[in-house]
């Protein structure tokens, strides 16, 4: 069973919730996807074993062969090539890799080489299994890198896969394929308006949900109606605490310091087992 | 005209309330929403829509099935995985490269142009406010990112003003990038956390990648007093200049529950950093 944990506006929680559920399970494998700005790590402090790169391929031309006929960057709907005075530019960071230019070129000038864009580090702690991926600095595409770290899923453990703020390509790219999507929010009318866009998203990806209200006694009820309305189901409630804002800012899980919230945790998990049928 | 981004690597760590806070303070200036796909600040500055555009950007593959023979070499050449069994697409997985249509020998595959969104200008208490919604599931948000802030940037020009205020995005990634290049200053919003410092050293470093000039302000500092000074330390190393440092407080949720900035809502410690905060921003960047 694959969950992932999304929010659309950021700082909601969605790392202590998917960091806090894994450490409440067994047989897990924790997958962090938000490759822009991966957090899990700081929580679960594993161990790296394996270090991957994460290529796309890029064209580069063989000037002796090119005659300047420009066939590439017909092709190229991306603008990653231009063609002055009989001279093919290549723009790395604007190119997809999808092929096109290197297939159509009549003079077979153009070959792929590997362009290095991130990074797959993969790990353990105890029981957990722990993935993540990092996008180089300056580069412009997580979802190859998401991707790559979603290769590694193992169908045979519970995975649990942090997913980036936000509800463009990246957050597709993560959540896609999953079995459930446990949308992180909080009661505010920030809160509200990023988590009905996510609604939207896991309801056009047509993918099973449910709500987890962070900070809950803080913002107003209106988070509470719009759930209700939609009938959408809250799966748990954590109240603000400046304990647990103490102890998420130095680094450190919910459950190692109040053992209560790890009840809390599977009980949540059965919930979503049960609603998964 | 100067242009200042406030980002912060990290979400939720207070970007949209300085924003909202600067957009109250500062005089004669446009205000940016550069945070398209999960906009917030028009829930602080109320905006009257007063011109709404379609955004267009990039295109999508779609099989016409009377044509198709089920040859099936759109699905050997994509590689992007968006070619089902059937040789219909799918829409969400499609990157729009077409290399498919080019190779299809019936010419059975369509690009067509995605509505990917759409973006306002809008007035407000504040002044103009450029802003824009994402279409849901869909991509291209940096190029939406650049055009609310060429726009936010013509309006300033045309009307004389001192300032373009830009709300950015979380993570390092294309929409950031697209806000932050050419920039008179980004503006990082950091929280005493270990993840916080952590995105915002990234972030930091993808400012200092594209050269942009940055600061830094410290968000509910004392949350967490010993890395506040970590923070502290680690900007002096690099000869960050700190701006301020906020204190945490529940005002900052109830303005934000009534719709207001900061600003306009209290009269408290926040406000007053704040205000300073902006003073001397203004007033090394006027220099």
């Amino acid at each position: 069973m694959i969950i992932s944990v999304a929010s659309g506006k950021g700082g909601t929680g969605k790392t202590t919730v998917a960091v806090n559920l894994a450490l409440s399970l067994k047989n897990v494998q924790l997958l962090d996807c938000d490759v822009e700005e991966p957090n899990s790590h700081i929580f679960i402090k594993p161990v790296f074993g394996r270090k991957d790169t994460v290529f796309i391929p890029v064209p580069r031309v063989d000037q002796k062969k090119c005659d300047g006929c420009g066939r590439c960057k017909e092709v190229c709907v991306y603008n990653a090539i231009a063609v002055t005075r009989k001279k093919v530019l290549i723009f790395p960071e604007l190119c997809h890799g999808c092929g096109s230019c290197a297939y159509f070129c009549p003079h077979d000038a153009i070959k792929e080489e590997n362009r290095e864009i991130g990074v797959v580090e993969i790990g353990r702690k105890d029981g957990i299994q722990f993935i993540h991926g990092k996008l180089n600095i300056g580069e412009m595409m997580a979802p190859p890198v998401i991707k790559a770290v979603k290769n590694n899923v193992d169908k045979k453990k519970t995975v649990i896969i942090d997913v980036p703020p936000g509800t463009s390509c990246p957050v597709i790219t993560a959540i896609k394929d999953t079995d459930f999507v446990i949308l992180v929010t909080e009661p505010t009318p920030f809160g509200l308006n990023d988590l009905s866009l996510a609604v939207e998203v896991v309801r056009k990806l047509k993918i099973p949900f449910g709500i987890i209200i962070n900070r809950s006694d803080l913002g107003n009820k209106k988070t509470d109606e719009y759930c209700t309305r939609e009938n959408i189901p809250i799966l748990m409630r954590i109240p603000f605490s400046k304990k647990i804002a103490e102890i998420y800012s130095r680094g450190d899980p919910i459950v190692g310091t109040l053992p209560e919230y790890k009840e809390k945790f599977q009980r949540l998990f059965k919930k979503i087992k049960k609603s998964c049928g | 005209m100067k242009e200042i981004v406030i980002i912060s690597g990290k979400g939720g760590t207070g970007k949209t309330v300085v924003t909202g806070a600067f957009a109250a303070l500062a005089r004669d200036k446009v205000i940016a929403d550069c945070d398209v796909d999960a906009a917030d600040l028009h829930l602080l500055l109320d905006p009257k829509i007063e011109k709404s555009h379609i955004f267009k950007s990039g295109v999508t593959a779609f099989t016409h099935k009377k044509y198709c023979e089920g040859c099936g070499a759109c699905s050997i050449v994509c590689r992007f995985e968006a070619v089902r069994e059937d040789f219909s697409i799918d829409p969400i997985s499609c990157e729009g490269c077409a290399f498919c249509s080019f190779i299809c020998p019936q010419n059975a595959i369509e690009m067509k142009v995605n509505t990917s969104g759409k973006w306002f200008i809008s007035q407000t208490r504040f002044g103009p406010l450029v802003h824009a919604r994402l279409g849901i599931a869909e991509e291209n948000s940096g190029k939406l990112v650049s055009l609310v802030r060429q726009k936010a940037k013509e309006i300033a020009e045309e009307k004389g003003c001192r300032w373009v205020i830009i709300d950015g995005s979380p993570g390092i990634g294309c929409p950031v990038i697209a806000s932050i290049t050419g920039v008179d200053c980004a503006v990082v919003v950091i929280e005493p956390t270990l993840s916080g410092l952590h995105d915002a050293e990234r972030v930091i470093d993808v400012a200092r990648h594209f050269n942009v000039p940055v600061k830094v302000i410290i968000n509910k500092y004392d949350l967490n007093c010993d890395i506040t000074e970590k923070i502290e330390r680690w900007s002096k190393d690099r000869n960050i200049q700190v701006l301020g440092k906020v204190v945490f407080s529940k005002t900052v949720v109830e303005s934000v529950v009534e719709g207001k900035t900061i600003i306009e809502y209290s009269n408290n410690k926040v406000t007053k950093t704040l205000s300073d905060i902006w003073k001397s921003l203004e007033k090394e960047l006027a220099g």
